[in-house]
């Protein structure tokens, strides 16, 4: 029977079957963080159980880290920090602590040092877990009770998810990024469009995009509520992962090679659901609202909640105009904003920052706008230090900090102030999310650089023509 | 795990979409390391204002929601975030049942891990439960014969996946469940030897 990409590396980490129960499924990498992992370690501890493979586990520190130079200062990041530090030490799991060199957003590091390979099975206790499927993994995030599963077992109980192909067609415009192909798609498909699903994105445009494009397109499944998102692997994904710390090498790696060419879906495979995308059509995408569904291009104007014939999204369209201070019809170019933020497990690769770097260069942020560019990890810091990008964003007067998921989420020290309005190039506009009261849009590194200089939204293709 | 069986309690009622789990628990609460204790942050940028004022215009803080124990919500419930600090608080806040259209895939399985029960009923259904229940009127949820009976003692059957019942009605520790599988999981490491080893990557490490 035609398999699918999925169906291969579900078959294949199936390690028991109980009739009438979930599969269960074996765990070829764990990911962990300090804050989703303190309260599983803890019931191992409880339970006497130990960690069955820390081989097969890395811990690193990203959620709650500051991002400019000194100490934690704030008591309860301290304390978490320490915690993992404590139990890393105890179960013997490997640690890239704060300063070690190789630290980052465990989502960005993976897949940095080779770990995340095609085929494997991959959790975290984070939600964009989807990031991985990039390579042609199975990816998803799990909770905190589901990390003390696998921590004890290097399994995990699943049912099976249904499977969506995401089918991007046609050519992607110029200075249209992969950031508004899975924007737009989430805004076709909707925030639940995609629970209950594994999506598969195919088609001409996916297989264009470099794998850091590609890690962006699969980090934001969730967001269509899916349990993870993946994409075949192709000569670009080998070539990415040729000579990474964790990759094969030498036989191994053409043993591998064999091995990960079968990982596609039969052309005459069938899907659950299919959902198709043509990109010729799609403009640099900006969110208006209060989710990542909420988006209009950046030529468009604030919707009317009026319009929508759906009470429910009615009401939710006229609660997120309040929140974010918006009226009805406001082209979105008109839109000031405060804050900038280049950074998250989207979009604080390395590719994005020299995308967001050549916006800005020889430019000058607006006078009323704060910038900050958040490395994805340490080794990017590095990187983009070392080609001159850091000098780019700091001469520009952006702020140059150290790796972390920092304004994403804003649980270190940068965060929005109330009413305070953010271009921002991480995956939630959720309220509150980079700080209570604070306003998020959501946009690609390029569409962020560009508002940045100008102080409001404005058409990356515009700037791009003038340049 | 405790088990459940039943509950009968008031009802609280979040009539709105894509709730998701920022919202439930937002972030600067999760820096804890303690499990319990989270039921003070729920909806806590909702239920208070930036003073630390209750916000009387927000569902939960009305009066006859008091001591809810059920809480009635919109599609796609949990959205977002894999934070099961979300699932924490609601449970510590006193909710044992949860009922909506739909849920966030990742939130639904947080939940039946700590016995925080999630029941999916169609929206037309939930509808009538909804406009059933005002002012404070008790609904009972019995998990072992998969029905709700409302104020008026209407019975309203629901689905449920027979497996996460059966643990949820024993209170089943899923861990051991999957370590008695211990035979299978080493043949299973036998025949397929690890892609990678983060040991091998110590700091300092080449």
């Amino acid at each position: 029977m035609a398999k699918t990409l999925f169906d291969r590396i579900w078959e294949r980490s199936v390690v028991a079957e109980p009739e009438g129960e979930p599969a269960l499924l074996f765990v070829d990498l764990h990911l962990i963080h300090e804050v989703t992992s303190p309260q599983a370690f803890d019931g191992l501890r409880l339970a006497g159980r130990r960690v069955r493979r820390p081989d097969l586990s890395l811990a690193t520190m990203d959620h709650n880290v500051p991002t400019e130079d000194g100490p934690v200062t704030d008591p309860l990041a301290k304390a978490q920090l320490d915690a993992l530090n404590r139990n890393c030490e105890e179960f013997g799991v490997p640690l890239f602590a704060t300063g070690s060199g190789r630290e980052g957003i465990v989502h960005v590091i993976g897949p940095e040092l080779g770990l995340t390979q095609p085929g494997m099975t991959i959790v975290c206790g984070d939600s964009h877990t989807s990031t991985h499927g990039a390579f042609g993994a199975l990816a998803f995030g799990v909770g905190t009770s589901e990390v003390e599963h696998v921590l004890a077992t290097q399994c995990l109980p699943q049912r099976r998810p249904r499977s969506m192909r995401v089918r991007f067609d046609g050519d992607l415009p110029p200075n249209v990024t992969a950031k508004d192909m899975i924007l737009g798609a989430i805004g076709r498909l909707g925030v639940a469009g995609g629970v209950g699903y594994v999506l598969e994105y195919t088609g001409a445009a996916i297989r264009g995009l470099s794998m850091e494009n590609r890690m962006t397109i699969c980090n934001m499944s969730i967001e269509a509520g899916a349990r993870a998102g993946m994409i075949a692997p192709d000569n670009t994904t080998f070539a990415y992962l040729e000579g990474r710390p964790a990759a094969p090498t030498g036989p191994a790696w053409e043993q591998a090679l064999e091995s990960w060419r079968t990982l596609v879906s039969d052309p005459d495979a069938t899907y659950d659901s299919e959902f198709v995308i043509d990109v010729a059509e799609l403009a640099p995408q900006v969110t208006w609202g209060t989710n990542p569904e909420m988006v209009v291009s950046v030529t468009g104007r604030v919707p009317d909640p009026a319009a929508y014939a759906d009470p429910g999204k009615r009401l939710a369209a006229e609660r997120a105009l309040t929140y974010m201070g918006l009226e009805p019809g406001t082209a979105m170019q008109d839109i000031a904003v405060d804050r900038v933020f280049i950074g998250s497990c989207t979009n604080a690769r390395i590719e994005d920052l020299r995308a967001a770097a050549a916006v800005v260069a020889g430019k000058q942020v607006h006078p009323s706008v704060r910038a900050l560019v958040v490395p994805g990890s340490a080794t990017i810091k590095r990187l983009a230090e070392e080609e001159g990008l850091d000098r780019i964003f700091r001469d520009a007067g952006f702020e140059w900090r150290r790796a972390g998921c920092s304004m994403c989420l804003g649980m270190n020290p940068d965060v929005l102030a109330a009413d305070e309005r953010c271009a921002s190039t991480s995956n939630r506009n959720f309220e509150g999310r980079q700080g209570r009261g604070g306003r998020t849009h959501l946009v690609s590194p390029q569409l962020a650089a560009a508002t940045a200089i100008a102080g409001h939204f404005v058409d990356p293709r515009e700037l791009a023509a003038t340049a | 795990m405790k088990p459940f069986r039943r509950v009968c309690g008031p009802v609280a009622v979040l009539d709105r979409a894509d709730v998701d789990t920022d919202q439930i628990v937002p972030k600067q609460f999760l820096k804890r390391i303690e499990r319990t204790g989270f039921g003070r942050f729920l909806f806590f940028d909702w239920r208070f204002d930036a003073a630390g004022l209750l916000r009387h215009d927000f569902e939960l803080n009305d009066p006859d929601c008091a001591g809810a124990k059920i809480l009635i919500a919109g599609a796609n419930f949990g959205c977002g975030s894999s934070r099961e600090h979300a699932a924490w608080a609601l449970q510590d806040y006193g909710f044992e049942v949860v009922v909506a259209p739909s849920f966030g895939d990742i939130f639904a399985t947080n939940c039946l891990k700590i016995g925080l029960v999630t029941i999916v009923l169609p929206a037309a259904e939930l509808r009538l439960l909804i406009d059933s229940v005002g002012g404070g009127a008790f609904v009972e949820v019995d998990l072992a014969r998969q029905l709700i009976v409302d104020p008026a003692g209407h019975e309203i059957p629901f689905d449920f996946d027979p497996f996460q019942r059966e643990c949820l009605l024993n209170g089943l520790d899923d861990i051991a469940r999957s370590l008695a599988h211990k035979d299978r999981i080493e043949a299973y490491e036998a025949s397929h030897p690890a892609r990678v080893n983060t040991t091998a990557l110590r700091v300092g490490a080449s």
